[in-house]
């Protein structure tokens, strides 16, 4: 029978064990993962698994990584990502975690775009270090995007989003992800994306200030191509500031909204668009 | 006439923009994003579209925040 180990096709004996295909590709492994999952050495295989072999502590090759890094990813669906394009407006406290969440899922092109520099008031929310603080945000979050996945390609455009420069900017993303601070810019952005690209979607934020319950932050469609990650209300203002588990927890919903979207799946409900 | 607006049949005034339907809500163009029969309408353009019996009209509201 047929399976794929580490990415590469190997025929099989039929019901054979991870341990013997182990001993006879890569003895030293010391994690074992099928589908997705680990696995003991005695786990039979069946046709088409996908099994992925690691020696803890190794740093492979290349090309062996990119299928090690993905090893516990839903099997297809890295397939699906790595042709990806994906458009990420503004990397504050939103669109830093985003990225991050995309780069680690193994998108295959992220274009992110702020005029911003790192200072110290971002790190109580965004993914920056100490050691960025000066930096233009966009170059600072190309680094980190490398250090975790160095196959996603990462276009840094360290400008001011206007609605003049937003085609040659973004034009490419088959899917745009709004992550502004103010609403008169989230606003700007989406008219212009809606008004030049129809067919593509957007997923914005909005509402994920403060310490609120995490569970009144939602996705939902709020138009025809525009899916909105937040509760939809609380602002940033005097009193009611932004920190990182609820501004996380939009981000991430809005990155799960991108991957279900790239999967052809509704961001919303259980199944397809 | 009627229309549909979020979601929910409504009343308005016949032969009205956008704009003017914005204005009468109290609702800043700034900060909101009108759907208008599943089009995103660019705010340059909420003056000079008018308003017909059976339209769908979407205004989501955005907050500050990111």
């Amino acid at each position: 029978m047929q399976i794929k180990v580490n990415e590469q096709d190997h025929t099989v004996g039929t019901n054979d064990s991870v341990g013997k295909v182990r001993d006879r590709l890569k003895a030293d492994a010391d994690l074992l993962i099928v589908n997705g999952f680990p696995a003991t050495a005695e786990t039979l295989l069946n046709d088409n698994d996908q099994v992925v072999l690691i020696r803890r502590g190794e740093i492979p090759d290349a090309e062996e990584l990119d299928a090690l890094l993905t090893a516990r990813h839903t099997p297809g669906v890295h397939g699906i990502i790595k042709g990806s394009t994906i458009g990420i407006a503004g990397v504050g406290g939103l669109g830093s975690s985003i990225a991050i969440a995309l780069a680690r899922t193994g998108i295959g092109h992220l274009i992110i775009a702020d005029f911003d520099v790192v200072e110290p008031s971002n790190l109580n929310r965004q993914q920056y270090f100490i050691d960025q603080i000066g930096l233009p945000k966009v170059y600072a979050l190309r680094d980190s995007l490398k250090r975790i996945n160095p196959h996603v390609r990462v276009t840094a455009c360290h400008l001011r989003l206007t609605p003049h420069n937003l085609e040659e900017v973004f034009g490419h993303a088959q899917v745009l992800v709004e992550a502004f601070d103010l609403a008169e810019q989230k606003v700007m952005l989406i008219e212009t994306f809606a008004t030049r690209f129809p067919d593509r979607p957007i997923v914005t934020g909005s509402g994920m200030a403060g310490h609120g319950p995490a569970n009144t932050v939602q996705t939902r469609q709020v138009a025809n191509n525009l899916y909105l990650c937040g509760d939809g209300s609380t602002a940033a203002a005097p009193g009611t500031g932004l920190m990182a588990p609820r501004v996380g927890v939009a981000a991430h919903h809005q990155a799960n909204a991108v991957l279900r979207l790239l999967l052809g799946e509704d961001p919303v409900n259980e199944g397809k668009v | 006439m009627e229309i549909t607006f979020n979601g929910k049949p409504r009343e308005i005034q016949a032969g009205i923009s956008l704009q003017e339907f914005l204005d009468q809500m109290k609702l800043d163009c700034m900060q909101v994003v009108v759907e208008h029969n599943n089009n995103i309408i660019p705010r340059q353009r909420l003056a000079e579209t008018v308003m017909q019996t059976g339209d769908t009209l979407e205004v989501i509201h955005f907050v500050g925040g990111g």
